[in-house]
C-alpha cells in the first residue's frame, strides 16, 4: 500500500507539471486561471498523500480542507475581477463593443 | 477492502490523466473549461473516496472519524468545483469571448 501511495503523489506532481504549461503559456487570462484550479485541484489531494506518507493524517486533513475552501474562493473572486476589467486587447476573437 | 481502495485511487489517477490531455490539446478556452471542470471533479472524488477507504482498513474509532473528515472534504469539493468552472466560464462569456467554430484557428 506505501508503493501505490508513493506512485500516486509521482503521478500527479507530473500532472501539475503539465498543467503549468497550459499556466505559463496560454494565450487568454482565463486559460492561466483554468490551469491554476486545475493544479489547486490536485494539490488537494496531495496533501492527504503526504499525510499518510508520514503517518499523521491527523492532522494534514485539517490543512488540505482548509487549502479547499481558500482555493474555491480565490478562483470566484478572480473569475469576478476580470470579468470586471475584460481580456486583454491581444487576445484574438474578442468582440469589440462600441 | 484493500482491493477497493486500489481500483479507486488508480480510477482517480486515470480520470486526473484525461482532464490534463483534454486541456493541453483542445482548441478553445471553453472546450478545455468542460474537460477541465467534469474530469477534475470526478478524479478528485474517485482518489479522495478511496483514501477514505485506506484509512478506514484498521477499524478503529480515530480511524472512522478521521474519515469522516475525509468524507466532508470530499462534500466541500462535490459542491464547489462545478460552481468554480461555472464562475470562470461566465466570466468569459462576459468579457466578449467567442467560442470556437469549425474552420477557425487553434487559440
Amino acid at each position: 500500500m506505501e508503493h501505490l501511495i508513493l506512485f500516486a503523489s509521482v503521478f500527479l506532481v507530473m500532472l501539475m507539471m503539465l498543467s503549468l504549461y497550459r499556466t505559463i503559456i496560454g494565450p487568454s487570462t482565463l486559460d492561466r486561471l483554468m490551469g491554476m484550479n486545475a493544479i489547486g485541484a490536485k494539490t488537494t489531494v496531495l496533501i492527504l498523500l503526504i499525510g499518510f506518507i508520514f503517518g499523521r493524517i491527523d492532522m494534514f486533513v485539517d490543512i488540505a480542507l482548509s487549502y479547499a475552501m481558500l482555493n474555491f474562493i480565490a478562483v470566484l473572486t478572480a473569475s469576478r475581477y476580470f470579468q470586471a476589467r475584460g481580456m486583454r486587447k491581444r487576445d484574438s476573437n474578442l468582440r469589440v463593443e462600441e | 477492502m484493500e482491493t477497493i481502495a486500489v481500483i479507486f485511487i488508480l480510477t482517480g489517477l486515470l480520470f486526473d490523466l484525461g482532464g490534463t490531455i483534454g486541456i493541453l490539446r483542445l482548441p478553445d478556452v471553453y472546450t478545455r473549461l468542460h474537460m477541465a471542470g467534469k474530469l477534475d471533479t470526478l478524479g478528485s472524488l474517485c482518489l479522495l473516496l478511496g483514501l477514505a477507504v485506506v484509512n478506514a482498513i484498521p477499524l478503529g474509532t480515530a480511524e472512522l472519524f478521521v474519515s469522516g473528515k475525509i468524507l466532508l472534504i470530499l462534500i466541500l469539493v462535490f459542491i464547489t468545483s462545478p460552481t468554480a468552472t461555472h464562475a470562470m466560464v461566465d466570466a468569459g462569456i462576459k468579457a466578449g469571448l467567442t467560442p470556437w467554430r469549425k474552420g477557425d484557428m487553434r487559440r
